[in-house]
């Protein structure tokens, strides 16, 4: 499975009194800690404190979140593609659709899959926070979180998208789905034109983050040669 | 005695739902989202208040209300989202793009009006 390629290379031995090629500063925290990273520290030790919630469930916790990686929600567009039932269950519940390929949702959160198409585009934001649809791609990009990409895809979604080099030409409709609280939402691209012949794997090599954001289409060039 | 029927729930025959087990809007309903600024937390962006949209779909299962929640208060509360699409002419006087584009967006059942 794709994840297991993001586990450590064995050959990088770190047992052996850190002798590995690459020269890096000492990674260490140098700065004093900011007021929110105080708050957070002082809220996780009086729950832990009060035992409402343990070390290890948090241990634990950050342990799902980077398990989590855009290489999950790639698989399932790629079965979305090669799979025109498979598809019909994704749009019509999302999570129950991901769940059946062994991917948890963790939370209460749902999930709409939205179908990009010849007459439709979608993108997605959430302008309050960040909410994203992390059971399946993981931890969103900085500029998800940044202000600038929460106000304007809400207000000028072309413009934003032309800077990402994408122009969607006029008659094609832009949707853009505001995540805010219990629904989560992921993009289903197009299938790129040249890939007919691709296997599910290799189509799961040319989905990105950013596809599945909607920000960029899926493209043969963009993905790299076939595995 | 007549009760509400509901095609979004898949009711066993003379079953009778609870009120707030029964979605409020249907797909079709045409609303406006409530313009108030309640103190504490909630999830309606400040730029939805008080335009009008249509429901696209009900968010199932019902959930709990972010504005109770956000006090401890849960009990009780559960309602639905909703899933509204607003034309982002609707939106943004000035918008440029075409009349097509669009938002979708959730809300919860107690920010939405019927017109």
């Amino acid at each position: 499975m794709a994840v297991q390629s993001q586990t450590p290379n064995p050959d990088h031995n770190h047992d052996n009194d850190h002798e590995h090629e690459h020269p890096h500063a000492e990674i260490s925290q140098s700065e004093r800690p900011g007021y929110y990273d105080i708050m957070e520290t002082a809220i996780r030790e009086l729950l832990v404190e009060r035992k409402l919630i343990g070390a290890d469930e948090i241990r634990r916790q950050i342990e799902v979140l980077d398990s989590r990686t855009p290489a999950l929600g790639a698989k399932v567009v790629a079965r979305a593609w090669r799979d025109a039932e498979f598809r019909a269950r994704l749009l019509a519940n999302g999570r129950a659709a991901c769940e059946e390929l062994g991917i948890s949702f963790y939370d209460d959160t749902q999930l709409i899959v939205l179908e990009n198409t010849e007459k439709v585009h979608n993108l997605i934001v959430c302008t309050l926070c960040s909410c994203y649809p992390r059971p399946v791609l993981g931890l969103p990009p900085d500029w998800y979180k940044l202000k600038p990409y929460r106000a304007r895809a809400v207000s000028e979604p072309r413009a934003v998208l032309a800077e990402f080099g994408t122009i969607i030409p006029d008659d094609v409709e832009i949707r853009v789905s505001d995540s805010t609280a219990v629904v989560r939402y992921l993009v289903l691209p197009k299938r790129p034109d040249g890939a007919e012949d691709y296997s599910e794997e290799q189509l799961a090599g040319l989905v990105t983050r950013d596809a599945m954001i909607g920000v960029i289409p899926v493209s043969i060039e963009a993905g790299g040669p076939p595995l | 005695m007549q009760h509400r029927t509901d095609d979004t729930m898949s009711g066993v025959h003379g079953v009778v739902f609870a009120l707030d087990e029964v979605p409020a809007f249907q797909a079709g309903n045409r609303i406006r989202v409530l313009t108030r600024s309640p103190i504490g937390h909630y999830r309606v962006p400040t730029y939805l208040r008080g335009k009008t949209g249509l429901v696209e779909a009900t968010i199932e299962p019902a959930a709990v209300d972010n504005e109770e929640e956000g006090y401890g208060r849960n009990a009780g509360s559960k309602r639905h989202y909703y899933r509204i699409a607003i034309p982002m002419s609707e939106l943004w006087p000035n918008y440029v793009g075409s009349p097509r584009d669009g938002l979708r967006i959730e809300v919860f059942e107690t920010w939405l009006e019927r017109i």
